[in-house]
């Protein structure tokens, strides 16, 4: 199949502009010097990611994706960067090793593998049908009946997190707060 | 003629997502970044999984239930590794990940 097959379907126009965004996103993530541009490139990667999936037809993830990540995930990470004080300006010393080019070098090594792992295997396979959309009904039996076990572990992962996020980052008194706090 | 969409697509833009994602957990000093980093290969993965899932067209939606369960994780793992730098931050006035040797022999 030639490169005009491949553009004439309009998904396709449509999966390159999304990954074109997602990919220059992703890579302003890592390489952004400032991490409050960082977190927001991330909220476009995602989005970007949320865009896929609509595209593969599932759309209940896309949504899941979106409340969770870009309304969530990513507020507890500005929250971060503000409390750690992370170097908001421009003070690129201080945000990545000197070390790139080893860091590069194994990176581009990783993506070579995985390209041509990827390639060997799949080649030019086409997804024969895309559906219109993977019914959330099928997605809440399989949660609730096949998966009910590890969906219940989940929800205990996340109480766990819960009561073991406030329990680490909570403050211990000192000393004297203690005691002005005992004899109230 | 039916839709020309190539499996490998996805895959191949998951996979450089990742590298992404691995190139920005070796290079970044400061601890929150690195969670960025993260972040950004837990969605390379979540790509492949619904790509997947796009092609073998399993009747229960295992792919996507796989991601829903990856999506949790990777919020919990979030809420606890913010909590963890939090403290390392506050214990050590820095959350620079090369500024923790403490334990290195």
């Amino acid at each position: 199949m030639g490169f005009e097959d491949w553009i004439a379907e309009p998904l396709n126009w449509v999966f390159a502009v999304i990954a074109l965004a997602t990919v220059v996103s992703g890579f302003r993530v890592v390489t952004s010097p400032n991490v409050v541009h960082a977190a927001l490139f991330l909220v476009a990667a995602l989005a970007g990611t949320a865009a896929l999936f609509l595209l593969l037809a599932a759309e209940f993830l896309a949504w899941v994706l979106v409340l969770v990540y870009i309304g969530a995930v990513i507020v507890l990470f500005l929250f971060g960067i503000m409390i750690t004080r992370a170097p908001t300006g421009r003070d690129e010393s201080n945000l990545d090793h000197k070390r790139r080019l080893p860091a590069a070098l194994v990176s581009l090594a990783l993506l070579a593998l995985l390209l041509w792992g990827l390639i060997s295997q799949w080649g030019d396979t086409t997804i024969d049908r895309i559906t219109a959309g993977t019914p959330t009904t099928v997605l809440g039996e399989g949660l609730l009946g096949r998966f009910v076990f590890p969906f219940e572990v989940v929800g205990f992962v996340l109480l766990a997190a819960l009561v073991g996020g406030i329990t680490i980052a909570r403050r211990d008194l000192s000393p004297a707060e203690e005691k002005e706090w005992e004899s109230k | 003629m039916g839709v020309e969409v190539i499996l490998n697509q996805f895959l191949i833009l998951a996979a450089v997502l990742f590298v992404m994602g691995v190139y920005g957990l070796l290079v970044r000093r400061n601890a929150v970044m690195v969670l960025l980093a993260v972040e950004l290969m837990l969605a390379a993965v979540n790509i492949n999984l619904v790509a997947m899932e796009a092609f073998w067209q399993t009747t229960e939606a295992l792919g996507q239930i796989l991601a829903v369960f990856i999506i949790t994780v990777a919020a919990a793992e979030v809420g606890i590794g913010l909590a963890i730098i939090l403290l390392i931050f506050r214990n050590r006035r820095s959350a620079n990940v090369d500024e923790l040797d403490l334990m290195r022999w």
